[in-house]
């Protein structure tokens, strides 16, 4: 299995954590995976602040390098995996628009680069049965709050992700590892995404309803699969602690490390002591459950 | 409106006004404008004053307006379209200033391919004076290595120079 990787800016920075754990299960299941060469930002969400057309061509610049490598394309990071979706439904639907990206370019992209996000690969792709057999160890009932976000999941339309009020498919890796999915109403809400510098009051009140909301549904951790959506959660909890007068202590880890956990993989080599709130309880409990 | 609708490609005036965007909006409980609010003043004619609603810039662009919209309005390409003539009309600075946000983290982009977060962090500490927030996660975060000292030169910026280049042409022209 060959795909061209598209890691993000944020994997060179506050996802590296995210990056590594990408890798290390990649690696275990031998799936194979080449960072187009040069690859550039996504422009995320200042990009359709500003412009559309720049919104648009800046992941389709991306998308023409993997149809250059004939391959389908592989996203973790939840905003780049929504704006390269964005881009192909746009550029698909409308002739006028593909023929502007086209010009910018100076390259024809014809909008039809297929963007997988990595745990659609684990669980469409990779399937129940060999990853059943990849995992050596387990959650051993570790109670998780599976944690979408907004850009994974809408709109419907474009992504084609999973429902969007109520998405399971990472509730079903969890499960698959031993783990305790709780059932809980915060899945999709946002976390104040794009804020995290300019409007850190909406961080705090949109993130404090999350870790509140999965901290009264009895979670001893929330599983994300967006880089945004950790560093709001993880490196902010102390000033929403502090500003709301909680002590929240809840690990916010990347599914990918709770499946490289699983496989056996070292927390090092997932990055787990990047995270600001140890997940040191997360990884005792599975190092002892065989 | 027209020039709303002619932005976003959203034709506004099919809202039944039934306000399942403004319940479900995140951020409506800290905002003094809705977004049902929002299409219905651009329904009755609204002007440039619309532009210094706070919602404009306080809107997290998270769609679940869109998601739940039953006349399938993109309300999120509606806002995306305010702020750009917003930006364009120099309408009054909010709280945050995420417009310039914008502009540094694009500025980093145009520059290097990728975005720099310590430039970008730089260029929107300088233009709003919030020097001092923040500061003290620096260390950590670079002791975790989750903040690069140096911007990735790894970008290979030949589209990146022609989408900029082009942009600003069309940019101009509007």
């Amino acid at each position: 299995m060959k795909y061209a990787y598209y890691p993000g800016c944020s994997a060179e920075s506050t996802a590296r954590d995210q990056y590594m754990s990408v890798k290390e299960v990649a690696k275990k299941l031998n799936i194979e995976l080449v960072e187009p060469k040069g690859w550039t930002c996504c422009g995320s969400t200042p990009a359709h602040h500003t412009n559309k057309m720049l919104s648009l061509a800046l992941p389709a610049a991306n998308l023409l390098m993997a149809q250059k490598m004939g391959l389908d394309v592989i996203v973790f990071c939840a905003a780049c995996y929504n704006r390269m979706k964005v881009a192909n439904y746009e550029i698909q639907k409308d002739p006028a628009i593909r023929k502007e990206i086209s010009e910018t370019l100076g390259e024809d992209y014809n909008g039809c680069v297929k963007v997988h996000h990595f745990v659609e690969i684990l669980i469409k792709n990779i399937g129940v049965k060999k990853l059943q057999q990849s995992f050596t160890h387990s959650l051993d009932g570790l109670k998780v709050a599976s944690y979408y976000g907004c850009l994974l999941v809408r709109p419907e339309e474009v992504t084609q992700f999973d429902n969007p009020e109520n998405p399971t498919i990472m509730d079903s890796l969890i499960i698959l590892m031993g783990g305790e999915s709780i059932d809980w109403p915060h899945k999709v809400e946002c976390c104040g995404g794009g804020f995290a510098l300019s409007r850190i009051d909406i961080v705090i009140e949109l993130s404090n309803s999350i870790l509140g909301m999965a901290k009264a549904s009895d979670a001893q951790c929330i599983s994300v699969a967006c880089p945004m959506c950790q560093v709001n959660l993880d490196l902010r909890q102390g000033d929403i602690n502090k500003a709301k007068g909680m002590a929240y202590n809840l690990p916010i880890v990347y599914i990918t490390q709770l499946v490289g956990l699983c496989m056996g993989i070292s927390p090092e080599k997932l990055g787990m002591d990047k995270c600001v709130i140890s997940p040191k309880p997360i990884i005792e409990l599975v190092r002892k459950a065989y | 409106m027209q020039v709303v609708n002619l932005i976003s490609g959203i034709n506004i005036s099919s809202c039944l006004q039934c306000k399942k965007c403004s319940n479900g909006c995140v951020v409506s409980s800290l905002t003094k404008v809705r977004p049902s609010e929002i299409i219905r003043r651009l329904q009755l004619g609204a002007g440039d004053e619309l532009l210094n609603s706070d919602l404009v810039w306080m809107c997290a662009s998270c769609e679940t307006c869109f998601a739940r919209c039953p006349m399938n309005i993109n309300m999120a390409a509606v806002m995306d379209a305010l702020r750009i003539i917003a930006v364009k009309k120099n309408a009054s600075k909010q709280k945050g200033n995420v417009a310039l946000f914008n502009k540094s983290f694009l500025g980093t982009v145009k520059m290097f391919g990728r975005t720099y977060d310590l430039g970008m962090i730089a260029a929107y500490k300088m233009g709003t004076a919030s020097y001092f927030q923040d500061t003290d996660k620096f260390p950590m975060m670079l002791k975790k290595g989750k903040i690069s000292l140096l911007p990735s030169f790894q970008a290979d910026k030949k589209y990146i120079r022609r989408i900029f280049k082009k942009k600003d042409i069309k940019q101009d022209r509007q």
